[in-house]
């Protein structure tokens, strides 16, 4: 029996102390009629060597292609260690630190995390994770109306530059609870927020702005005029970040005159693979005197009856399990195992590993752009400095030719054409420290060539 | 494990110019313009490759894990978690896969994706089932959102309540509320069933559903399940299931067969997918036919020999994306390898074991003296024993004897949840756990009791072989220390 350690005599042994017959009779309280006598629909057993041919039959049939899209997940080298620590059993197999001195382990990771995602966004705390960028952004739109309570409005301003799928999840989490997302549009030049746009909504009661840096198209927006402009028109300042920018860029504690109040983003660049979509680890950092309105479990620092240090959850009051219906938010895990990997990831680059890997996403994006911009009908779509992800127009649509890269094993991009339709035939790309000058040279040959034959009817 | 020096922050090992250079790229002349540049470099730590892998190996042995210790925390299942399931997930071509990649380089991942779902609707006797929700409690959200979205299509826009039972677990009210819900909480019988006069006098037009746990968080089974499916609907309302207690009952009866419109599941329990320290969770949704429409995007969908994502073109009253992605795939790819081991029969033994451990484990506590919380009730996968007696005579409370079980090599049960029995403990064996293992647990909580009648401090000032002694929380939450900083310069 795959798991159970019981032989046919431990069964006897065990029910002869319960009092019973057999295991049956231990599932007497069910009404009968409820029970089921076997699972339907369900396959029988296979040993796990079965299970290993046919699960690395599918993995080994899904390839290992070349890959240029960033769009929210980003491919970077994971040192060795990462993955080697977080699956030692004592890290893997333990739970949330609910009995704190034996999970001292879990607990300062949780503070040393905390201590690298506020000190990178140059914020004061940081919770010790949520579950991905996405839902922190939704989070963080939620929080920043508990905690700006003298506007009424609950309307949070979501540029068109933030990623399209994290302003879907925002807003499929605060629908509920009435937030009102209002779009602000892009320019078309530079391809982000212009900043004198945001005179529309001057003298309006306005919650909170996100602010996206870089944003979606790679681009890197103005963040210190937005800042500005929600400090003087009484908006609470959400910054969504790429993490790895910020070994290079402005962190949003010191954008503008007195940062932004909250900063989220997705860690996953921090040691976590693509992993076909997850699981990834949502961060989110805030200034001192929101601390009280932010989600999600936080470790702290305090000493024990013997006066040494150590470490526990803190602020349970917030949480649901003390206050139910009134907590934070419902969330209950953090994402543990990833933000261990996190932590772990930024001990071994420290500063000067992280700025390297931040030059080398860049030197190898406009590596990219250039190469592929020598090829007929390709531009890149915006003027303006960026980070590692460029928007490309095509004289064509892009999802044939990503196609037929594909076939060649080269995953080209993400397809704007249903997100931003009004850029036509567009495609956003990403180079990280992983992509060679080799790899990028493969691309734009197979690029070239699928652009030489003749366009699709 | 014995009390010792404490392992230091990896700040404080940190040494400028030092570093784990193996990992770094070649250096670049690259960089932002100038308007855009950090002034400082982040405070991040400088130390070796070694120093770092000695760092986290060392707080990793600091750590209570199922792999180390019997772990029997109630309600969180924590049950072996087969290496294979991890491995499996991690090959890599799973592994290096973007989730925005074309489907035809995915077919192997969504062909698993699909076989998942297809399980759990077998499993839960559901009409559908979506992957995405990245957690139980964002399992619970989209249960609520749906129930939401589905009288709001019929334009019933007056039922803005749900019920919730004083047993359940907190995420329930929370989620209520995060949907824009009011909660109305009703008792429970000291049976522990629900109340169904208080159920009933619940009840009205404003009711847009009850949230329920069966068996439920006191470790019983709700008898009248029944009777209580029929009233809901009667007055209107859908049922949700919450799933933490699903390996109760695997294979042995099912939440659709007991009337339930909406089911999350925790794939971390049931399927045994890793806790991670907290996270990642998975908390896959099954709806009934109703609900269909409203399932969270996207879902894995066969059309001949493919497999496609469904979105919102395909599902136009969705209630939405909750995740960037998919979901987390990785951990879905670690509950397919589990059922797919354990297959049909060996999921009705994960809920026939764990029943019998947990009947087994409360019959031996009950003959070595301790006070069942229901006495009368057979356990399912769990059980509550009550320590109201041992707390009144000897002043020893359950967070003492839990801390003190920490000293003889066992993790705590889960204490005082649910919030309803006083001094409780929440004891979950699991059905991986060996006889051996719970005789042992028996040994333990045993001689905790003879030691707090002959030397209560002993007890009360537990644990005394942790790497700490009991935290101070109260200094914890009032002189907040949550983040390192660099020394003033």
């Amino acid at each position: 029996m795959p798991y159970i350690p019981h032989t046919s005599e431990d069964v006897r042994a065990m029910l002869d102390r319960i009092g019973v017959g057999t295991i049956d009779d231990l599932f007497d309280e069910i009404p009968k009629a409820l029970r089921i006598d076997a699972l339907e629909g369900v396959p029988d057993a296979l040993t796990e060597m079965d299970v290993a041919r046919l699960a690395g039959a599918r993995a080994a049939a899904d390839g290992l292609p070349l890959n240029f899209i960033g769009a929210g997940a980003y491919e970077h080298h994971i040192p060795a260690p990462v993955w080697a620590l977080v699956t030692r059993g004592e890290i893997y197999s333990a739970y949330t630190p609910y009995q704190a001195e034996a999970s001292q382990g879990t607990l300062q990771i949780m503070y040393e995390y905390q201590s690298m995602i506020a000190g990178l966004n140059a914020m004061d705390v940081s919770n010790a994770s949520l579950y991905d960028g996405a839902s922190a952004l939704a989070e963080a739109c939620l929080m920043a109306v508990r905690a700006h309570r003298r506007s009424k409005s609950a309307r949070i301003l979501m540029p068109s530059t933030v990623n399209p799928a994290w302003r879907h999840v925002a807003r499929a989490i605060t629908e509920g609870q009435g937030l009102k997302l209002d779009a602000v549009p892009y320019d078309a030049a530079t391809g982000r927020i212009d900043p004198k746009s945001l005179a529309a909504f001057a003298g309006e009661d306005i919650t909170a702005i996100v602010v996206p840096q870089p944003n979606f198209f790679g681009q890197l927006e103005d963040v210190d005029a937005l800042t500005r402009w929600a400090r003087a028109n009484g908006a609470l300042v959400i910054a969504a970040v790429n993490p790895v920018s910020l070994a290079l860029l402005s962190p949003p504690g010191e954008w503008g005159d007195g940062g932004a109040d909250i900063a989220c983003g997705d860690a996953q660049p921090f040691g976590v693979p693509l992993s076909s979509g997850g699981p990834y680890v949502g961060f989110m950092a805030c200034r001192m005197e929101h601390v009280r309105q932010m989600p999600g479990r936080i470790a702290g620092r305090t000493v024990d009856t013997e006066g040494t240090p150590g470490f526990t959850l803190t602020l349970q009051a917030r949480e649901q399990h003390i206050r139910r219906a009134k907590a934070t938010s419902n969330i209950c895990t953090n994402q543990g195992l990833l933000m261990t990997a996190a932590t772990i990831h930024l001990a071994l680059l420290g500063p000067a590993g992280l700025a390297r890997v931040a030059r080398a996403c860049i030197a190898r994006t406009n590596d990219l752009v250039a190469a592929l911009g020598q090829l007929p009908g390709v531009r890149a779509a915006f003027s303006g400095p960026r980070f590692h992800e460029a928007v490309l127009k095509l004289d064509r649509p892009v999802a044939p030719l990503l196609e037929s890269l594909a076939a060649e094993g080269i995953i080209g991009g993400f397809d704007l054409a249903r997100d931003y339709p009004e850029l036509g035939d567009a495609l956003l790309v990403c180079a990280t420290e992983t992509r060679t000058r080799a790899d990028i040279e493969s691309y734009a040959r197979a690029l070239g060539r699928a652009l030489g034959r003749p366009k699709a009817a | 494990m014995a009390t010792r020096k404490p392992e230091p922050l990896v700040f404080e090992l940190s040494r400028p110019g030092r570093g784990a250079t193996a990992q770094y790229p070649a250096a670049e002349a690259a960089d932002v313009p100038e308007a855009f540049r950090r002034r400082q470099p982040p405070p991040l730590p400088e130390v070796s490759e070694l120093q770092a892998v000695r760092h986290y190996t060392r707080l990793s042995q600091l750590n209570f894990g199922i792999d180390t210790h019997f772990y029997p925390l109630g309600s969180c299942t924590m049950k072996y978690n087969p290496r294979a399931c991890n491995s499996l997930a991690m090959l890599p071509g799973f592994l290096g896969r973007h989730p925005l990649a074309q489907v035809s380089t995915g077919q192997g991942v969504m062909a698993c994706l699909f076989e998942l779902q297809e399980m759990l609707k077998h499993v839960t006797g559901m009409a559908g089932v979506s992957l995405t929700p990245m957690a139980g409690a964002q399992g619970e959200f989209a249960g609520v959102a749906m129930i939401r979205a589905y009288h709001r299509a019929r334009g019933d826009l007056a039922r803005t309540e749900i019920i919730v039972p004083d047993a359940a677990h907190g995420t329930n009210p929370a989620t209520a509320t995060m949907c824009g819900m009011k909660v109305r909480e009703i008792p429970t019988l000291p049976d522990g069933d629900v109340d169904i006069a208080a159920l009933e006098a619940a009840l009205s037009p404003a009711t847009a559903g009850i949230m329920l746990t069966n068996p439920s968080t006191l470790g019983v089974f709700e008898r009248r399940i029944v009777e209580i499916a029929r009233k809901v609907h009667a007055a209107g309302g859908l049922l949700y299931y919450d799933g933490a207690n699903l390996n109760a009952i695997l294979g042995k009866v099912r939440p659709g067969d007991m009337g339930f419109d909406v089911i999350h599941m925790n794939l971390h329990k049931t399927f045994s997918t890793p806790h991670g320290g907290g996270g990642p969770g998975s908390g896959a949704v099954g709806v009934g036919q109703r609900l269909l429409p409203y399932m969270p995007v996207p879902v894995v969908a066969r059309e001949g020999e493919l497999y496609r994502w469904l979105d919102e073109r395909d599902l136009p009253e969705s209630i939405g994306r909750l995740s960037g992605f998919m979901g987390n795939t990785g951990v879905l790819l670690r509950a397919w390898v589990y059922m797919r081991i354990l297959g049909a029969a060996g999921m009705r033994r994960v809920a026939e074991y764990s029943t019998l451990n947990a009947n087994y484990l409360l019959a031996r506590l009950k003959e070595a003296g301790f006070d069942a919380a229901y006495p009368g009730r057979r356990a399912s996968h769990e059980f509550i024993v009550t320590l109201k007696r041992q707390a009144r005579e000897q002043g020893v409370t359950a967070m003492d004897f839990a801390k003190r079980l920490l000293d003889h090599g066992y993790h705590a049960p889960t204490t005082y949840f649910p919030l309803l029995v006083p001094e409780c403990l929440l004891i979950e064996p699991t059905e991986s756990e060996s006889r051996e293992e719970l005789d042992g647990f028996v040994e333990a909580l045993s001689a905790i009791r003879r030691e707090a009648e002959t030397d209560a401090a002993a007890v009360k000032s537990a644990p005394h072989t942790m790497p700490v002694r009991r935290l101070d929380d109260v200094r914890a939450a009032r002189q907040l220390d949550v983040a390192w900083k660099p020394a003033a310069t």
